[in-house]
């Protein structure tokens, strides 16, 4: 387990966000923070907006109140495409990959980039092979072919083609068998290991007790409630509270 | 909408008529004209308008139904005599009505961009129809005839000048935009609002869309013919450039620059395009469209909304 | 087969061959288009306009240069520039609105750019001449070079761009951001440059293709208007967004055109594009050659 953050700056600060979509007010004032390496789960039921902060985070929308710090470093306009440079990863809900792009071509989106040596691309290449062999076999394909579980994978090692220092993972595990959610848990450790700090947005209850060290729980548009994950348990009242059905 | 309200809006109606009445009694013969002119193509905006404004389908078909109630208009003058007012009038809406019914069979099937292309290609149809249809249409010279007079057959008579005309014109327009907005303020305007705002709800609800937006093309297709009737009568000819796709992409600026979803907008909108054009074609002789051009590019990207956009809610209570 | 010996075979066969040319050309101004509006989802209207003013480049630089090659490439180049600039200006801060307004502003692009052209060059056409003349012999019939040359050109200029697309990683940018501009942001792709770089490219080929028409055709302020709205309608019928689909629509069109011409006037040889529209709009809306979606 990684030490307590204490007086070093967290890698991702979300402070006192409003996000709006037209006039829908989603996000009322969500703080949060995620430090170096860290698993963050983020807790809530549909529709509180717990994808709007992911989005807000990767720049993808803007907030119209709140900042958003990367590294103590405010980056709450910046283009989506530059924080991906700047070692933000997003695998969205639905995982969209490029359907009509084979899976190498998926991958080459986020490997063609300054500054990477073709050695250190083979090297990532070959990493996530490793990982994920079936996109090895099935890599001149195009993503639309690959089935459900299969392409969340893709969505997950073309993040990691960017080498991201924090990767924001929407509900990774929906729809998706048990077999492939324990590998979705596997994986999540294994990039844990590596130093890659997770924002973790699911549904998935135990799986995100289980993963994380830190857990926020949203509602109706904000953080209502933060606490080590050691401190809940599935059957805490306070996740009946903001979770139950 | 509230007493208050409606008292303004009367009363602004009501000063804004009495200075179009007034104006050709005090205006040179050119300027006269150029009122009428504004008039005539604010309507055929205002048409437009029923379908960008209210339904939100984007036609740059437009010039079809214009160009066919000025041909229809023309057949009547030129095939009875004495040229009949009327006549002029029914057979150039019928016209009108013929384009409007198959460009409205086939709006029901496109959405958006499709429908703005398709209504584009086929007011082109049309033109290259005309255009080459010489024995019926005049081909490239278009037709000439004589203006008729404002009669009722057995009663009176009496032949246009450019005032009676103005009038004339100001009370065809007028009674246009009453029953327009009469018509957009009935349960029927307000299902066409409704598609223009969310399309899939509506017919969700239980809506025949298809049916209101062939009623909505078929609407402004008849506005927009009687314009062209209408310019018939003023210019006394009829030509195939009328119903080239720039008239209808005209009256689609006039739209946008004046305020759509407003009805009074699009007549506005026409006026300031006419007068910038004037204004600038005595500055710069032979490029003035170009500064025109940029203004209206401009408008677009920061005044979306238009001169009276900012009075659509109210204009439309 | 008395009746085989009315055919005009000797007709058809040149007409065949026109209808290639044709169709080329038409492909390569097709192409910009679909490409603008697959990636960005702007019908540029002004996109004949490009085609026009590549043609009158391709006038000036030949007349200073006395090359037709240079001239090509110059042309292309500065409209290329031209598009990149009146995209960064008019069509990025419309990102994002109501697609009427791109719509609007494009119009709005093209009338200042005809009358820019009407201002400059005055009414009177111009013309571009062919880089040799010269005739080949096909059968009995004498048909020229040049032509099929510009078709050749044309069609190495489209495979050209295809491979790009395949393999190059602006190609896979471009191909990305074209399916999800959204996610190509967040894999890092600058979106915003990859838009005013496809703009920028479909303007180009506008241009190529007005400077290699020119010959055939006179060069005048009004030659996009009939043009833009042949590229539309091949648009539409080889399926929105469709390259592939807009490049068998274009050949398709121009033969039939070109057979039709034989027969009446050309004038009256559009109607043969309108009625394939409007069959295509009946029966298979998105797009001749595109497979229905089931």
């Amino acid at each position: 387990m990684s030490p307590p953050e204490t007086a070093m700056e967290p890698l991702i600060t979300v402070e006192d966000v409003h996000t709006y979509y037209g006039k829908s007010h989603i996000l009322h004032g969500v703080s949060l923070y995620v430090g170096k390496g860290e698993v963050v789960g983020l807790l809530g039921r549909n529709g509180v907006g717990k994808s709007t902060t992911l989005k807000t985070i990767m720049g993808l929308v803007h907030p119209h109140q709140g900042k958003v710090l990367l590294a103590g470093r405010p980056v709450t306009n910046v283009p989506a495409h530059k924080l991906a440079r700047l070692g933000i990863g997003y695998v969205p809900e639905d995982r969209r990959i490029f359907r009509l792009l084979t899976v190498m071509e998926n991958l080459r989106t986020g490997l063609d980039r300054h500054g990477v040596t073709e050695a250190r691309k083979q090297e990532l290449l070959d990493k996530v092979f490793a990982y994920f062999p079936v996109l090895a076999e099935r890599r001149n394909q195009a993503g639309g072919t690959l089935s459900g579980g299969e392409q969340q994978m893709l969505a997950i090692a073309r993040a990691m083609m960017l080498e991201p220092k924090i990767i924001l993972l929407d509900e990774p595990t929906e729809g998706l068998m048990p077999r492939m959610v324990s590998q979705i848990r596997q994986i999540i450790d294994v990039l844990h290991n590596e130093g890659v700090a997770i924002l973790l947005v699911e549904q998935n209850v135990p799986l995100t007790l289980e993963a994380s060290e830190r857990i926020y729980i949203m509602e109706k548009g904000a953080v209502r409630h933060h606490c080590a994950a050691s401190e809940l348990k599935v059957d805490h009242p306070v996740i009946h509270q903001y979770l139950g059905v | 909408m509230s007493k208050r309200d409606r008292i303004i809006y009367w009363t602004g109606f009501c000063v804004v008529l009495a200075l179009l009445i007034a104006a050709p009694l005090v205006l040179p013969e050119f300027w006269r004209r150029f009122l009428t002119e504004i008039l005539i193509w604010g309507l055929l905006a205002m048409s437009s308008d029923i379908l960008i404004g209210y339904t939100g389908m984007v036609s740059f078909g437009h010039s079809a139904f214009f160009g066919l109630g000025m041909y229809g208009a023309a057949a009547a003058l030129l095939l009875f005599a004495p040229p009949n007012l009327w006549l002029a009038i029914l057979f150039g809406l019928v016209g009108a009505a013929g384009v409007a019914l198959f460009v409205a069979y086939f709006s029901t099937r496109l959405r958006d961009i499709y429908f703005a292309i398709t209504t584009l290609i086929f007011s082109q149809i049309f033109y290259v129809i005309i255009f080459t249809w010489t024995e019926v249409t005049g081909g490239e010279n278009g037709l000439t005839f004589r203006r008729p007079a404002l009669a009722i057959p057995g009663l009176f008579s009496i032949p246009f000048d450019s005032e009676t005309l103005h009038w004339f014109v100001l009370a065809v327009v007028t009674a246009s935009y009453l029953i327009l907005r009469r018509i957009m303020q009935s349960p029927f305007g307000m299902v066409l609002q409704s598609i223009r705002e969310n399309e899939p709800r509506t017919r969700a609800i239980g809506y025949p869309v298809e049916r209101y937006k062939m009623m909505a093309v078929m609407l402004s297709g008849l506005f927009a013919g009687l314009s062209g009737v209408l310019y018939a009568i003023q210019n006394r000819f009829a030509a195939p450039d009328f119903v080239y796709f720039l008239v209808s992409g005209e009256a689609v600026i006039f739209n946008v620059m004046g305020g759509i979803g407003t009805l009074v907008g699009p007549i506005v909108g026409a006026g300031f395009f006419l007068l910038l054009r004037e204004a600038f074609s005595r500055f710069f002789t032979e490029y003035y469209l170009i500064p025109v051009g940029i203004i209206f590019i401009a408008m677009v990207i920061f005044m979306p909304q238009g001169l009276l956009g900012f009075m659509r809610r109210w204009l439309n209570r | 087969m008395e009746f085989l010996q009315t055919i005009p075979w000797d007709l058809i066969l040149i007409q065949t061959l026109n209808g290639i040319v044709t169709g080329m050309i038409l492909a390569l101004i097709a192409s910009g288009l679909t490409l603008i509006f697959g990636i960005m989802d702007v019908v540029n209207f002004a996109h004949g306009e490009l085609f026009m003013l590549g043609a009158y480049m391709g006038v000036v630089v030949l007349a200073t240069s006395g090359s037709f090659w240079l001239a090509l490439v110059i042309a292309t180049l500065i409209v290329a520039l031209l598009g990149a600039a009146l995209q960064v200006t008019t069509l990025r801060p419309l990102l994002g609105r109501d697609p009427l307004t791109t719509i609007l502003a494009t119009f709005g692009i093209s009338l200042v750019l005809q009358n820019y052209a009407l201002w400059q060059f005055g009414p009177v056409a111009r013309k571009i001449q062919e880089p040799f003349t010269g005739q080949f012999t096909l059968f009995y019939l004498q048909y020229p070079w040049y032509r099929l040359v510009i078709a050749a050109l044309s069609a190495a200029i489209i495979g050209g761009f295809w491979l790009f697309l395949k393999y190059g990683t602006y190609g896979i940018w471009i191909r990305a951001a074209t399916q999800d501009r959204v996610m190509a942001q967040a894999m890092g792709i600058p979106v915003p440059w990859v838009l005013t770089a496809v703009f920028a490219i479909g303007s180009g080929m506008a241009a190529a293709s007005g400077v290699l028409f020119g010959p055939l055709v006179g060069v005048n302020h009004a030659m996009g208007l009939d043009w833009v709205l042949k590229a539309f309608i091949v648009v539409v019928v080889g399926g929105m967004g469709s390259l592939g689909g807009s490049i068998a629509a274009s050949i398709f069109i121009s033969l039939l055109e070109a057979y039709a011409a034989i027969w009446v006037s050309p004038a009256q040889a559009v109607i043969v594009s309108f009625v394939v529209l409007i069959l295509t709009l009946l029966f298979r809306p998105t797009g001749l050659f595109v497979p229905t979606p089931k």
